[in-house]
């Protein structure tokens, strides 16, 4: 499974590693958050950074199909009333130290995963074969996902969507259910983010620059409340995703194939209860991740003032 | 105008004109297809404001060419000046040349959808078409919070397909307009309440309506206080008019000359009794008409409808509608056929012969 490429110092070194080739997968979901979220988050100013610089060469070299003929777009300036800048920059670093920086895991508890019905899965015939790590046991022929799993995987899933809330990065809600599909994109708009619920053609992100036109920006995570299509097939955005060195989220039933998400959350996606929870917490944690970011650099503005003073 | 032309020599005038035929358009951008909704923009804003500095500035010269005021000079001005300055032979209005406000030219486009840090305006900006989607998404909404029926729909039509794209700025395809017909179909049988009403009113237009009551008229009446009635009627090329007068002995006279001479053949005669024997006032009506182009059975046949459009006012309706029935007050609409090349007639074809 492919990883992104962890480039420490914000990628500096003109040796930074060409996000083509794949890392050692770090060691899945061990004690807390830190690991995994610290190499992931510094994908998106390493990409860039690396890409204004020797990259774009190497990488048409190295893997001529990975990009397209269009060329990368140069940094978008400074938007005007941001801070310059540092490598150092306590506001975005800070976060990083912490565990569980946002305190997601009192949002949710055993119980509330349970009286949602998110512990139950499908039929034993519908399940998938990688799903078995997953699945608690089965009763009367219906599969029962492992809750203490379940808690763990949300824990690290809404942690590492609060990190990127927090750097003001683009999360995009996608599901094919029409039954929900209302009820995502009332949650995207609640939480100031994007949904996508509709067909999806087939180069919304490979051949964005085309369909939307020169200096799109992508979105810098994807949550899936159903992984799967209206055919039960698994949607295209999961490949389309991992192609574009795109990290997901995404809640996986027993029917599912959790291999190229990054953060599955095994779980019931079938339930209106569940898919409301699943809803209601990630409107949580993003309009927390905001609050807090919009608090701490007030804070820093205050402090600022005060020194400059 | 001649006078400032020999003053400042011809070179200033036709500079003057070229710079004006440069702002003419000699065909409309106004295409079918709505170019707004093609893709990301093809006029920059920039362009369109140069576009409109220009337009303003040829409307002053052309004020000045044509001795006007610059200040009051309005579109139909502009409109007549140009045909007056550039005369043009062309039927299609729209292949001659114009010069309009750019807005009215160059179709609304639209803009760059997201702000500086990159973040799109529109929170379903990644499914490719936000307008349509929203559209979808709001009365979805609506469907959700609906309360009392209460829809006239037999007065109005939905948008088509063409008008919901100007609306939305994007193509629309023929299976997403379905569905958007569909849900606001559901949305009006659903019950509904006020404000729902003023939502679904942006997406239907009112159709004039289309069944005119035919008008019959009233009995007039001549000098001597006998109550009469006109009708027309037309068969092939013949037209005719007839005037049936009340209280009549049955004489009939066509074009000044008695039936029994004009239309000596027995079957023309009997056509014009048609309509007085079906409602048995055969020797009740007096009738004087006039009648031209046509042969005879056709001038017998308009003459028929004529009469019998001017009986439906001495009559009750429940006869008008048994005469409608039996097809005397309906236009015969058979006309001679025309011949076709390679044919000898419109139907008959040229003798085959086998070698």
């Amino acid at each position: 499974m492919e990883r992104y490429p962890a480039t420490k110092g914000g990628g500096r070194g003109a040796t930074a590693t060409a996000p083509g080739r794949a890392r050692p997968a770090p060691q899945e979901a061990e004690s807390a958050a830190d690991l995994p979220p610290l190499l992931l988050l510094h994908r998106p100013r390493a990409l860039r950074r690396a890409r204004s610089m020797a990259l774009p060469r190497l990488l048409r070299a190295a893997a001529p199909r990975l990009y397209s003929t269009v060329p990368a777009p140069a940094p978008a300036p400074a938007p005007a009333g941001n801070r310059p800048r540092a490598d150092d920059d306590k506001l975005l670093t800070e976060p990083l130290s912490h565990p569980d920086f946002f305190s997601v895991k009192e949002l949710f508890t055993l119980k509330d995963l349970f009286d949602a019905r998110v512990h139950l899965g499908h039929k034993k015939g519908c399940r998938h074969r990688f799903m078995e790590p997953y699945i608690f046991g089965c009763r009367l022929d219906q599969d029962i996902i492992d809750l203490d799993q379940t808690m763990q995987h949300l824990q690290l899933a809404l942690n590492f969507t609060a990190h990127v809330a927090y750097r003001g990065g683009i999360i995009l809600f996608v599901s094919r259910r029409r039954q929900f599909c209302h009820l995502v994109e009332s949650t995207a708009r609640a939480c100031g983010e994007y949904a996508h619920t509709r067909y999806w053609q087939g180069g919304l992100l490979t051949n964005a620059h085309i369909q939307f036109g020169p200096g799109v920006r992508l979105p810098d995570l994807l949550i899936f409340l159903n992984t799967l299509n209206n055919v039960f097939e698994p949607h295209v955005a999961i490949r389309d995703a991992a192609k574009m060195n795109i990290p997901t989220v995404g809640v996986v039933d027993t029917n599912c194939n959790p291999c190229l998400i990054t953060y599955p959350i095994p779980g019931n996606d079938d339930s209106p209860a569940a898919v409301e929870l699943y809803c209601k917490l990630f409107r949580m944690t993003i309009i927390r991740a905001k609050d807090k970011r919009r608090q701490s650099e007030a804070v820093e503005e205050l402090q600022r003032k005060a020194q400059g003073k | 105008f001649d006078e400032t032309c020999l003053c400042c020599g011809y070179n200033w005038v036709l500079r003057l004109l070229l710079y004006l035929l440069r702002l003419i358009c000699t065909t409309t951008a106004v295409q079918k297809r709505n170019v707004g909704a093609s893709g990301p923009e093809k006029y920059t804003e920039a362009f369109i404001k140069k576009q409109i500095e220009e337009f303003n500035l040829g409307k002053r010269h052309l004020a000045n060419m044509m001795g006007e005021d610059p200040e009051t000079f309005t579109q139909e001005d502009i409109d007549r000046a140009i045909a007056y300055l550039f005369p043009s032979g062309l039927f299609d209005k729209r292949a001659r040349p114009l010069m309009k406000h750019p807005t009215e030219v160059f179709p609304e486009q639209r803009k760059i959808q997201w702000g500086e840090d990159g973040r799109p305006f529109h929170f379903l900006f990644y499914t490719g078409k936000q307008s349509y989607y929203s559209l979808m998404h709001v009365s979805m909404l609506f469907k959700n919070i609906c309360d009392i029926l209460n829809r006239n729909l037999a007065g109005s039509r939905w948008l088509t397909k063409i008008e919901l794209e100007e609306m939305l700025l994007e193509k629309v395809s023929d299976n997403d307009y379905s569905r958007f017909i569909q849900l606001l179909q559901k949305l009006a049988t659903l019950p509904c309440a006020d404000i729902e009403e003023k939502y679904i009113q942006k997406f239907s237009k009112e159709v004039p309506a289309q069944l005119q009551k035919v008008v019959i008229e009233p009995l007039q009446h001549d000098e001597r206080g006998v109550a009469f009635s006109t009708g027309e009627g037309k068969r092939k090329t013949a037209r005719a008019t007839a005037v049936v007068y009340d209280n009549g002995t049955g004489r009939i006279t066509v074009n000044g000359i008695d039936i029994l001479h004009y239309f000596p053949v027995l079957q023309d005669r009997e056509q014009l009794l048609f309509p007085f024997q079906f409602l048995g006032r055969i020797g009740k009506h007096d009738m004087v008409c006039t009648v031209s182009g046509g042969g005879r059975s056709a001038q017998a046949g308009a003459i028929r409808l004529a009469s019998a459009k001017a009986l439906r006012s001495f009559v009750t309706e429940k006869e008008v509608e048994f005469m409608r029935q039996a097809g005397l007050l309906t236009v015969d609409p058979r006309v001679k056929e025309r011949k076709k090349p390679g044919q000898e007639g419109p139907r008959r074809k040229f003798t085959w012969k086998k070698r």
